[in-house]
C-alpha cells in the first residue's frame, strides 16, 4: 500500500530548521532539520528518549523552541510554543495516551473546544451534522452520537484522527498509534492512512515496529540522542541499516565493565518460571545466577516493569512462580516480597517511590522502622539517624542534612535515597526498574559503580534499561522483551561485549536483521489491499 | 562550586518555610485574642480562658482523631453521629446502679465498634471514605435515636458528671482531657512506627504499598482512632449534660472538626500536617464563638463571621506559604 510516487520534487509542506531544546543542562534536541511533503508518510525513528517525542511536541507548540529553530508550513514560517498557532496551520497531533474525554460521544470529541454554537449554546444537530462527513470519509462503523467509552481503542483513535481532521489538519503526527491496537484495528488505522495520503495530507509516524515502517513509510527519518543522524528513501530502508543508525553511537569508557560472567558457570539465585498476568506478561521464565546483573531489555510497552512489579508482588499474577535460594516463595505482596530478600526499585520515583514531604531519614527508614522499633512501636531514632548518616555517607547523597525533606533533593539524589532504602532491607535479589532515569551524569556512574559493587557482593542484580548503551554497558547478559515475552537472550562473553543490534534486533522483531539486502516486501504483508 | 551556594540558598529558604509552616496559625490565634481582649476587656481572665477551653475540649477531641484521618487524605464525616449513639450508651449505662462509671468504657467501646466498622469498608473493601461515612453519618445517627427510643435519656446524679463540670487543681477536667488526647496523638504521630507510616500512606500510598507498609492496617486503625475519640466525646458530652439525646447532640461537629484541621494546616490531600496545628486550629473556632458573644455580636453574624474567618484563614496561609502548601 506504499504510495507509488510521493512526488520526490514537490516543495515540502512542513519544514523543521535547526530545532534545538535544552531543558536545564540537558539537549534534548540538537540543531534537527528536516522536511516532510504533502501526501507522504514519514516515519520517525530513534531509541526511547532519542529525542523523537520532543520534537513532536515542539511541533505541535507544546515546547518553545531554543532560538535559532524555525517551523515552516507552506513555507510559511509560525510561531513555536503556540499549540493554537499549530492548530490553526493544521499542524495535529495524535499522542499514544489518547485525550479524548470518555463520557462525551464521538461528535462532541471531535469538535471539543471548537463546538458550532448559536447564541453561546451548542447546536447539536449542527455538530452531529458536520460530524458525519468526516466519520464517513474515515469509513467507521459507529455513530457520531456513541459515547466514547462504548469504543474500543483503535476506534477511539479514528476518533482522534477525526477530530484532527475536523480541523482541517494537513499534517498529522501519529505517536506509536498502533501499541494498543489489535492486528485487525492496526490494518483498520492502515487503510485510514492510505486514504489520508491520497488526500494529500502529511503524517509523520512514529513507530518501533519494523514491519509497519516497511509497510507504510515513504521515508524515514533517525533521531539518536537528539541528533539527526539521516533519512533514508523507501527503497534504502533495510533492518540492519536502520538498526545502525539508531544504535551507532559509539559505547563511551562510561560503561566499562569490570567483569563478564558467563553464565553456566554461577549458581543460580533466583529463577522465575511461567510468570504471567493474563494481560502485559506471558509466561515469562528465566533465572539469575550469583554476581551477575542481568539486564532485561525490550521497548516501552513491551512488559518489563509489568514482570519486576510481579515478581515483587504489586500486582496479581495468573501464574509462576519464584524460587530463591532453591527455596519457592510465596509472594503476594511486596511485604512478603521483602521480608523473603527481593527487593525493588521502582521506575517512577516521585509517585511510586519516595515520599516527598517526609526527611531522607524517614525515606530511607520506611521499610526497616518495624524490624528496628523498640517495644509498643517505638521508633528507633537512634537506629534510623545512623543508618541514614552511613547511607549519605557511602551512597554520597549530596545534601546538607537528613533532615532534609526528600523532596526538595535533585533527581539524582533522590534515586540515591531509594536505592539506600532497598539497601537497608539487606536483599538477596535487586530489581532496578530504570535506575538511572532522569539522573545526571556524575549520579549515574555512581550508580553503575554500586550495581556493579552489589553483584560482586553475591545479590543477584536485575536491571530494566530503556538506554541500550546502557544495558549493554553494565549488564552480563541481557533478556529481550517484546509484547510481553521474553523474545530471547543476549549474553556477553570473556571477550566480547554484549551485542548491542542483536539486542535492537529482538526488541523491534526485525527479522532480516544482518542482512544487508535491500528490506523486500514479504508475500504476507505486500498483498494488503 | 555555584551549584553548592545554590543547594545553601535552597535549604534556607527551606528552613525558613519549615518555621513558618510550624508556626501556622498561631499567629491569628494570638490576634484573635488579643483583638477580643481590647474589644470587651474580658477576654483575657483566667475564668473565661478556662471558658473557652471547656467549649474547645470536645472539638478538640474530634479533631485529633479527624487529624489521623485527614493524614491519610481521607476523610471522617461520622464523628458526630458516633458521639452522638456513644454519648446515649454513656447515659443508659451510667443508669445501672453500682456499675455506672462503665458508661464511660461503654461510650468508648461504642465509639470504636463505629469507626472499627468505618475502618473496615475503607481499608479492606476500598470504598470511597467520603462514602462510607456519609453513609454511617446518616446510620449511626438512627442508632443513636433507637438506643434511647428516639427520647432524651437523663440521669441527674451521674456517677462521672464531675468529667464534664468538675475541676482538678482549678483546671477544667475537659480541657485535661482534650490536652492529654493532643499529647498522646502527638506521641503516637510522630514517636511511633505506626505514625511514620500514617504520614507515608497519606504522602503516597501507593509508594507506601511498595515499600513494604501494611496500608490497610493504618487505614484501619486511623478511622479506629477518630471513632475512639468520637465515643470520648459522647462520654464528655454525656458527663457535661447529664443528659444524652440522639437526635439533636453532635449534629453538625464533624464540620467543626474538620474546620479545626484545615485550619491547623493539615494538608486535605493527606501526608503534611501536626497535632499542634489541630489545636491552635480548634482553639481559633473557639476563640472566635466565645469572644463574638462577649463583644455582643447577635448568634446570626457569628455564623456569617465564623464562616468567612476561617476560609481568610486559610487563605492567608495559603498566601505565606506559596508553592510549599498543599490544603
Amino acid at each position: 500500500m506504499a504510495n507509488p510516487v510521493a512526488g520526490s520534487d514537490t516543495a515540502p509542506v512542513l519544514e523543521m530548521r535547526n530545532i534545538s531544546k535544552t531543558f536545564g543542562a540537558i539537549k534534548a534536541l540538537k540543531d534537527v532539520s528536516f522536511s516532510v511533503k504533502a501526501g507522504e508518510l514519514h516515519a520517525l525513528m530513534g531509541e526511547n528518549g532519542a529525542g523523537k517525542s520532543t520534537l513532536m511536541k515542539v511541533l505541535s507548540g507544546a515546547y518553545v523552541a531554543d532560538p535559532g529553530g524555525t517551523v515552516l508550513v507552506d513555507g510559511v514560517p509560525i510561531a513555536t510554543g503556540n499549540p493554537k498557532a499549530a492548530r490553526a496551520h493544521g499542524i495535529a497531533v495524535i499522542y499514544q495516551e489518547l485525550s479524548l474525554a470518555p463520557n462525551l460521544t464521538v461528535a462532541e470529541n471531535m469538535f471539543l473546544g471548537d463546538e458550532p454554537s448559536r447564541f453561546g449554546l451548542v447546536d447539536r444537530r449542527a455538530v452531529s451534522r458536520a460530524a458525519r462527513p468526516i466519520l464517513e470519509r474515515l469509513g467507521v462503523s459507529f455513530s457520531p452520537a456513541t459515547r466514547v467509552s462504548a469504543l474500543s481503542l483503535g476506534e477511539r483513535q479514528l476518533v482522534e484522527i477525526a477530530r484532527a481532521l475536523s480541523g482541517q489538519a494537513r499534517i498529522i503526527v501519529m505517536d506509536e498509534p498502533t501499541t494498543s491496537l489489535t492486528t485487525r484495528e492496526a490494518e483498520g488505522l492502515f487503510k485510514v492512512i492510505h486514504q489520508l495520503k491520497s488526500e494529500n495530507i502529511a503524517i509523520i509516524y512514529i513507530s518501533h515496529r519494523m514491519e509497519e515502517i516497511y509497510r507504510l513509510a515513504d521515508r524515514c527519518s533517525v533521531l539518536r540522542d537528539g541528533s539527526y543522524v539521516g533519512m533514508l528513501e523507501r527503497e534504502e530502508l533495510s533492518a540492519s541499516r536502520l538498526v545502525s543508525m539508531m544504535v551507532g553511537r559509539d559505547l563511551s569508557s562510561f560503561y566499562k565493565k569490570e567483569h563478564y560472567t558467563p553464565k553456566q558457570e554461577g549458581e543460580i539465585i533466583l529463577s522465575v518460571r511461567n510468570m504471567s498476568d493474563g494481560e502485559t506478561v506471558h509466561d515469562c521464565s528465566f533465572d539469575v545466577y550469583r554476581g551477575e546483573v542481568l539486564g532485561i531489555a525490550g521497548l516501552v510497552g513491551s512488559g518489563r516493569t509489568e514482570l519486576a512489579r510481579l515478581i515483587y508482588g504489586a500486582d496479581r499474577r495468573t501464574s509462576g512462580t519464584v524460587t530463591l535460594n532453591g527455596k519457592q516463595l510465596a509472594i503476594n505482596s511486596p511485604r512478603d516480597a521483602l521480608d523473603e530478600g527481593i527487593a525493588y526499585l521502582t521506575e517512577d520515583r516521585k509517585a511510586l517511590g519516595l515520599f516527598l514531604d517526609m526527611s531522607i531519614t524517614q525515606n530511607v527508614n520506611i521499610s526497616v522502622l518495624a524490624e528496628d522499633a523498640k517495644m509498643a512501636g517505638i521508633v528507633n531514632f537512634k537506629r534510623g539517624q545512623s543508618r541514614a548518616d552511613k547511607a549519605v555517607e557511602s551512597l554520597s547523597i549530596r545534601t546538607r542534612s537528613t533532615a532534609t525533606n526528600a523532596g526538595s533533593l535533585s533527581g539524582g539524589n533522590q534515586q540515591k535515597v531509594l536505592l539506600a532504602r532497598l539497601l537497608e532491607t539487606a536483599p538477596k535479589v535487586i530489581i532496578l526498574d530504570e535506575p538511572t532515569r532522569g539522573v545526571d551524569v556524575g549520579a549515574k556512574s555512581e550508580i553503575y559503580r554500586l550495581i556493579d559493587e552489589l553483584a560482586k557482593r553475591g545479590i543477584a542484580v536485575v536491571m530494566i534499561s530503556s538506554e541500550l548503551p546502557e544495558i549493554v554497558g553494565v549488564a552480563d547478559r541481557v533478556l529481550v522483551m517484546r509484547e510481553g515475552h521474553i523474545a530471547g537472550e543476549v549474553a556477553a562473553s570473556r571477550t566480547e561485549p554484549i551485542d548491542q543490534e542483536a539486542v535492537m534486533t529482538l526488541s523491534t522483531g526485525a527479522t532480516a536483521a544482518h542482512s544487508d539486502a535491500p528490506f523486500a516486501i514479504s508475500p504476507e504483508t505486500g498483498k494488503s489491499r | 562550586m555555584t551549584d553548592t551556594v545554590a543547594q545553601t540558598e535552597r535549604d534556607r529558604q527551606v528552613k525558613f518555610r519549615v518555621m513558618i509552616t510550624a508556626l501556622g496559625m498561631l499567629p491569628v490565634l494570638v490576634l484573635l485574642a488579643v483583638g477580643f481582649e481590647l474589644l470587651s476587656g474580658r477576654f483575657l481572665t483566667f475564668n473565661n480562658l478556662s471558658i473557652v477551653m471547656q467549649q474547645a475540649s470536645i472539638n478538640i477531641v474530634l479533631a485529633a482523631g479527624m487529624t489521623f484521618v485527614i493524614l491519610t487524605g481521607g476523610i471522617d464525616l461520622s464523628v458526630g453521629s458516633i458521639l452522638a449513639a456513644s454519648a446515649m450508651v454513656a447515659v443508659i449505662v451510667s443508669l445501672f446502679p453500682d456499675i455506672g462509671m462503665l458508661g464511660i468504657p461503654a461510650a468508648l467501646a461504642m465509639g470504636l465498634a463505629c469507626g472499627l466498622a468505618n475502618g473496615v469498608f475503607i481499608a479492606f473493601l476500598r470504598l470511597p471514605p467520603f462514602i462510607v461515612t456519609l453513609g454511617s453519618l446518616t446510620a449511626v445517627r438512627g442508632l443513636a435515636r433507637l438506643l434511647g427510643d428516639d427520647t432524651t435519656v437523663f440521669n441527674p446524679s451521674l456517677p462521672f458528671s464531675f468529667i464534664g463540670n468538675g475541676t482538678l487543681f482549678g483546671v477544667p477536667w475537659l480541657a485535661i482531657i482534650a490536652l492529654s488526647v493532643v499529647l498522646i496523638s502527638w506521641f503516637i504521630l510522630r514517636r511511633t512506627v505506626l505514625g511514620t507510616w500514617i504520614y507515608a500512606v497519606g504522602g503516597n500510598m501507593e509508594a507506601a504499598r511498595l515499600t513494604g507498609v501494611k496500608v490497610s492496617v493504618v487505614l484501619l486503625f486511623v478511622y479506629a482512632m477518630s471513632g475512639l475519640m468520637s465515643g470520648l466525646g459522647g462520654a464528655m458530652s454525656a458527663a457535661r449534660l447529664y443528659a444524652a439525646n440522639g437526635l439533636q447532640l453532635g449534629q453538625a461537629y464533624e464540620l467543626d472538626a474538620i474546620a479545626a484541621v484545615i485550619l491547623g494546616g493539615t494538608s486535605f490531600v493527606g501526608g503534611v500536617g501536626s497535632i499542634w496545628g489541630t489545636l491552635v486550629g480548634a482553639l481559633i473556632i473557639a476563640v472566635l464563638s466565645n469572644g463574638l458573644i462577649l463583644v455582643g455580636v447577635s448568634d446570626i453574624w457569628q455564623y456569617i463571621i465564623k464562616g468567612l474567618v476561617i476560609i481568610a484563614a486559610v487563605a492567608l496561609d495559603r498566601y505565606r506559604i506559596q508553592g510549599g502548601a498543599r490544603t
